[in-house]
């Protein structure tokens, strides 16, 4: 590990010196800096500030401090009874002991497991801008089929942002130029020629807490992964849906470990609204959404992989 | 920075990159905890931070001044005897990380809201993130049902 200096924030807006980084629970920081693919010159301490709390919002919402660890969010009595899929989506990721470390914030903000990212000494375009990537006729079965180019194909890990983008999150962020808030999916860039660009923030720029919007319908998150637990998902897909009379009125998609960012299915929300919450709807949305896909040789089976999950936790919701 | 211990409270001077991890086994001498992966993916190094399990192969030891560690040097919890009544380990590396982590897990399911049923298939899961090369798990799961069933 490259040495770095140590000091805790103080303060929301404290802000970063030049090459800096902000480190909380430090799941996957510490690891990428034992790895040498982090090299922060500085790491500024945030889990000292007051951002765990969990609370109501007016509007029947509610706000995560960023410094919520994943345990407590997944155990939250409110996220349980209102936003189920959240706390499914949360539960499925990770270990007891790494929940118990890991923040909301942080968990927003890690890093792809892409093998090629996670190893300093290969080529990627993500650390190493230039380089090329391997992945692309090497091994890219768990990469992705939507959002990428030709310069990444690398996938976001999280499981709990799949959820968070299908309940309409919005992501508070505070900073020396001030406080601002936007929609969590606005938070992340898509690779283009740019992949080690991977969020909007500016540096020295802190997510605080993430909201939630009331009044939200149904939900789930259903994951697949090699093996039965502790594993980064091969395909996922968090849903939120509203039938009324055999019919649907409001439903909100996203898919988790096939893109660069957790992916809003758009296309699929917009082909079911106003239909029969039937296998066939589900299926033809997913379609639609799907009709995007551009898979490489190993990873075309996410694929089926998606669409048969779509219409799968949609049936259990209806 | 100060770190209590199992109880005792020392006082460290050390490299910022130094993990709790090896604060415990470089530093102070408590090789209880192990390194496996030494990168979050095996669970052998588990301790109880402020009571709940953690990785300490992941946590720099320089976050923590004035926090409380529990070892596997400081318990004596009923899930010891039931390990060895079970034979839950083989070569026995991983069992203090599977100790720690049990006793952080049924605690975790202790304070629930909504407490769960620990079934086998419910321990399986929560104790995930603990591995046995040896594959103990069937001993390791009857030692912990058996504690969790008191």
């Amino acid at each position: 590990m490259k040495t770095f200096t140590y000091r805790t924030a103080t303060a929301l807006d404290d802000g970063l010196e030049p090459g800096a980084t902000f480190l909380a629970g430090g799941t996957n920081l510490v690891d990428l800096m034992k790895l040498g693919v982090a090299t922060p010159e500085v790491l500024v301490d945030v889990t000292k500030l007051p951002l765990d709390e969990v609370t109501d919002l007016p509007d029947g919402g509610l706000r995560i401090g960023a410094g919520v660890r994943n345990s407590d969010l997944a155990a939250h009595p409110r996220v349980r009874r209102d936003y189920p899929v959240l706390s499914q989506a949360v539960l499925a990721g990770a270990s007891g002991q790494l929940r118990n470390m890991a923040t909301t914030g942080g968990n927003l903000l890690q890093r792809t497991r892409c093998r090629y990212f996670m190893d300093a000494t290969m080529p990627c375009n993500k650390h190493s801008p230039g380089s090329g990537c391997p992945a692309r006729s090497g091994d890219h079965r768990n990469l992705a089929i939507l959002g990428g180019s030709s310069s990444c194909i690398a996938t976001h890990p999280s499981d709990m942002a799949v959820a968070l983008t299908a309940l309409d999150a919005v992501v508070q962020v505070s900073g020396p130029a001030g406080a601002r808030s936007f929609p969590l999916g606005d938070l992340y860039l898509l690779p283009g020629e740019t992949p080690h660009r991977e969020f909007t923030l500016e540096h020295g720029e802190l997510i605080t807490a993430v909201d939630l919007p009331g009044g939200s319908g149904s939900s789930a998150y259903r994951k697949v992964r090699d093996r039965a637990s502790y594993a980064f998902a091969v395909g996922s897909v968090a849903a939120v849906l509203t039938v009324a009379e055999g019919t649907v009125t409001d439903v909100r998609l996203a898919f988790g470990a096939v893109a660069p960012k957790p992916w809003r299915a758009h296309a699929a929300e917009e082909a079911l609204r106003g239909r029969p919450a039937t296998r066939e709807s589900f299926l033809a949305a997913a379609d639609a959404e799907l009709a995007a896909a551009e898979p490489l040789r190993d990873n075309a089976f996410k694929i089926t992989l998606i669409r048969n999950l779509v219409a799968s936790v949609l049936e259990g919701l209806s | 920075m100060d770190l209590v211990v199992n109880g005792d409270r020392h006082t460290l001077e050390m490299d910022p990159r130094t993990t709790l991890l090896d604060a415990l086994r470089e530093h102070l001498g408590l090789t209880g905890a192990k390194k496996g992966c030494d990168h979050g993916q095996c669970g052998a190094c588990t301790v109880l931070l402020e009571g709940r399990r953690v990785n300490s192969c992941l946590i720099l030891a320089v976050t923590l001044d004035g926090a409380s560690v529990t070892t596997v040097e400081g318990l004596a919890h009923p899930v010891q005897e039931k390990f060895l009544e079970h034979d839950g380990f083989q070569c026995g590396y991983c069992t203090p990380g599977q100790i720690c982590s049990s006793v952080g897990m049924l605690d975790e399911a202790l304070s629930d809201d909504d407490p769960p049923e620990l079934s086998d298939a419910e321990i399986r899961e929560r104790m995930s993130g603990n591995l046995c090369r040896c594959g103990a798990y069937p001993n390791i799961v009857r030692a912990i049902r058996e504690v969790a069933a008191r």
